[in-house]
């Protein structure tokens, strides 16, 4: 027994934490991403992460695809659909205050978010998992869903690659440095408008991998995005902005801070995570993983 | 002719409008409910459009004057329902307003309406205090309330041998009033309530809730919420095999819409009560499939039942020849409901629409025979049953 709760409700409750953090993560890495590297504060995140379960849903009613081609197919397309918003719209914005970029991300999200409604209704669509990842297995403490296991690793798979994209090879240092100073860069040939369009892209796709990742869990509705991003936020402030390490690390923990709240007051479970939030700002200003500018 | 033209005529030159029952000449009806968040599919537009169709049937008249339906969205919201009840009635004629999905909306544009002396019908939220100690002598509630769904589903899960529960309750006033309500009809039957566990509104995720439920080793898991929240829960109890584990799942406020957004593979086998089904009986196919051409879809016991109330409101108009308040709430409190919606309806001293409610069980993708063929009909409780005594609903109004 742990302060009233049996070791095993305990343990469960660690693990669905852990799944809901893989979702943290994932999310949370995108926006660090392009946070870190662009300076935009990507409120259309959400909306991209469920464009991401709909073109899951629309290639399997529609074309027939199935699950597997969809976890390559949504990335691809929502990241295009990123490219070109960054290339049309976005870029004119980067030499203003990050407030435009906000203004315009949290404009685009809304649009998206009531175009899909309009179409596809509040309610949304179910999506079934794949028949390889159904069923479940009975771990002693806990029944664990077989897909809950596929999430939590591969969110790790995904993160722990995006990772050593940026911080351990060449293209991540050039990246790196075009955020301190494009000039400097683009003097060495490189086309700096070119990799910035390249992260955006990189973000959303993220952001498409959850939302595939999440369609056989959740409703696929135009709402699923709406829903998360605002603690997937307070999970990059807790991090530190634009730390990317900080962002995935921090997704499991609050993952798992939110999922114990839920065992012993689960009424306040939706607010944890900003209890935490504000407890963070005030004790470390620039987050827990994040560099003191 | 000759002589209504020349009424018309002379009312004109006098200034006063030839019908002149109808205050500023028109009867406006508000239809205000959630029409993009997490209940817009509950009643939403599909209520606007019930709200049109029942106002076409009438001729788009009554007694002479034109009926107008308008709308708008509350975002779940009681204060900007409040400002828009405000608005409506204060200056844009709006003579009465309906739907009025989330409870807590529908309590504070009740409240509003009894001061302004206008008439609100219910038919989107479901706590019983509207005809209890919060009714009103211009407040009417149409469809259902927590009392009814607690007697259809909670009774009849008991009387299968239901006897323990656990609820998942929504963390708001609907919430609380549907697992109280529903634990004392378990109680009264002899179950008992093994434990609950409150949730936010769209939680989302509800593996952590769902474990609880598990471990309480309840035989019935009573999900106290509504809309999306429904869904998601019983989507991840189907993976975290709560109904291959022996237990059953009941959605206290689950509706076709939300059958519908489901699908039959994950829902079936869910009993649910509704006032409403749209493969019942002749009248109510003819309506179901008007309402299906128009909008795409069925409609739930909230749409038909907002169809029946706009219907109910203009033929009492029509009965007093007026459409003022006191005279047209006196009637509509006097007159039966028989419609698509309710058979042989009625309305108690206390706004309370009293009719049979239904209790359904879902059927397997097999035995469904075609697009929205989702419900047997297990049961029909009647109004009675399902719905509080007026004389003993708490209504300050009827003692």
């Amino acid at each position: 027994m742990i302060f009233g709760i049996p070791i095993q409700a305990f343990m469960g409750q660690i693990l669905i934490g852990l799944i809901n953090g893989s979702f943290y993560a994932l999310l949370s890495l995108g926006l660090a991403v392009i946070f870190g590297l662009l300076r935009v504060i990507n409120f259309a995140h959400g909306a991209q992460y469920m464009l991401g379960a709909f073109v899951a849903l629309l290639a399997l009613n529609w074309l027939g695809l199935n699950y597997w081609f969809a976890l390559i197919l949504a990335p691809l397309v929502v990241g295009a659909f990123g490219a070109l918003l960054e290339r049309t719209m976005l870029s004119r914005l980067y030499q203003l205050d990050h407030l435009y970029g906000l203004l315009f991300t949290f404009g685009l999200a809304l649009t998206l978010e009531g175009t899909m409604r309009w179409y596809f209704g509040a309610s949304g669509q179910p999506y079934a998992a794949p028949a390889a990842l159904t069923g479940a297995v009975n771990l002693g403490f806990m029944v664990l869903p077989i897909y809950r296991g596929w999430v939590i690793l591969a969110s790790l798979i995904v993160c722990l690659a995006v990772w050593a994209l940026i911080e351990k090879t060449r293209l991540g240092a050039t990246l790196r440095a075009a955020t301190e100073n494009p000039t400097l860069v683009q003097s060495f040939g490189i086309n700096v408008p070119m990799l910035l369009t390249l992260t955006y892209a990189l973000g959303a796709g993220l952001a498409a991998i959850a939302g595939v990742l999440a369609a056989p869990i959740y409703q696929v509705s135009p709402l699923m995005g709406s829903n998360i991003i605002i603690v997937v936020f307070a999970v990059v402030v807790v991090g530190g902005m634009g730390s990317i390490m900080g962002a995935i690390v921090t997704g499991y923990l609050l993952g798992i801070a939110e999922g114990l709240t839920k065992v012993f007051y689960p009424e306040a479970s939706n607010i944890v995570i900003f209890v935490i939030m504000a407890i963070v700002l005030i004790l470390r200003p620039a987050g827990l993983f994040g560099k003191e500018a | 002719m000759a002589r209504f033209f020349a009424s018309v005529a002379v009312a004109a030159l006098l200034g006063v409008p030839a019908w002149a029952e109808v205050s500023d000449n028109k009867v406006r009806i508000g239809i205000l409910n959630d029409q993009t968040g997490v209940y817009a599919d509950f009643g939403g537009l599909g209520s606007v459009e019930a709200a049109k169709m029942a106002a076409e049937e009438f001729g788009g008249t009554v007694l002479g004057a034109p009926v107008e339906i308008v709308s708008a969205d509350h975002q779940n919201k009681p204060d900007i329902a409040s400002n828009i009840a405000r608005q409506w009635y204060d200056t844009e004629q709006v003579d009465a307003i309906m739907e009025l999905t989330t409870s807590s909306v529908a309590l504070a544009v009740q409240a509003l309406s009894a001061e302004k002396k206008k008439i609100n019908l219910v038919t989107g939220a479901a706590t019983a205090d509207l005809t209890g100690k919060a009714c009103s002598p211009y407040g009417f509630h149409w469809a259902y309330d927590t009392h009814a769904l607690a007697v259809g589903t909670g009774g009849a899960l008991v009387e299968d041998g239901g006897d323990s529960w656990f609820f998942l309750t929504a963390d708001y006033a609907f919430g609380y009033s549907l697992e109280e309500n529903t634990g004392a009809v378990v109680k009264e039957k002899g179950g008992t309530v093994v434990g609950s566990v409150r949730h936010p509104l769209a939680a989302t995720d509800f593996s952590s809730f769902l474990l609880q439920a598990q471990s309480s080793g309840a035989k019935v898991v009573g999900l106290a919420n509504a809309g999306l929240d429904t869904q998601n829960a019983i989507k991840q109890a189907a993976e975290f095999g709560i109904v291959q584990g022996g237990q059953r799942m009941a959605g206290l406020l689950f509706t076709l819409a939300e059958v519908h957004g489901l699908g039959l593979e994950t829902a079936q086998g869910l009993t649910l009560t509704e006032s409403f089904y749209w493969d019942r009986t002749e009248a109510s196919r003819e309506f179901a499939n008007r309402f299906k051409e128009r909008t795409g879809k069925m409609p739930n016991m909230v749409q038909a039942g907002t169809y029946s109330g706009v219907l109910h409101y203009l033929k009492a108009i029509e009965a007093a020849g007026t459409d003022e308040t006191e005279a047209v709430a006196a009637k509509m409190r006097e007159l039966p409901v028989s419609d698509a919606f309710a058979e042989s309806g009625r309305v108690g001293p206390n706004g309370r629409m009293i009719s049979d409610v239904y209790l359904m069980e879902v059927k397997t993708p097999a035995e469904s025979k075609g697009e929205w063929d989702y419900y047997t009909v297990k049961a029909t409780i009647p109004g009675d049953q399902a719905y509080i005594d007026p004389a003993k609903a708490g209504c300050p109004l009827v003692q």
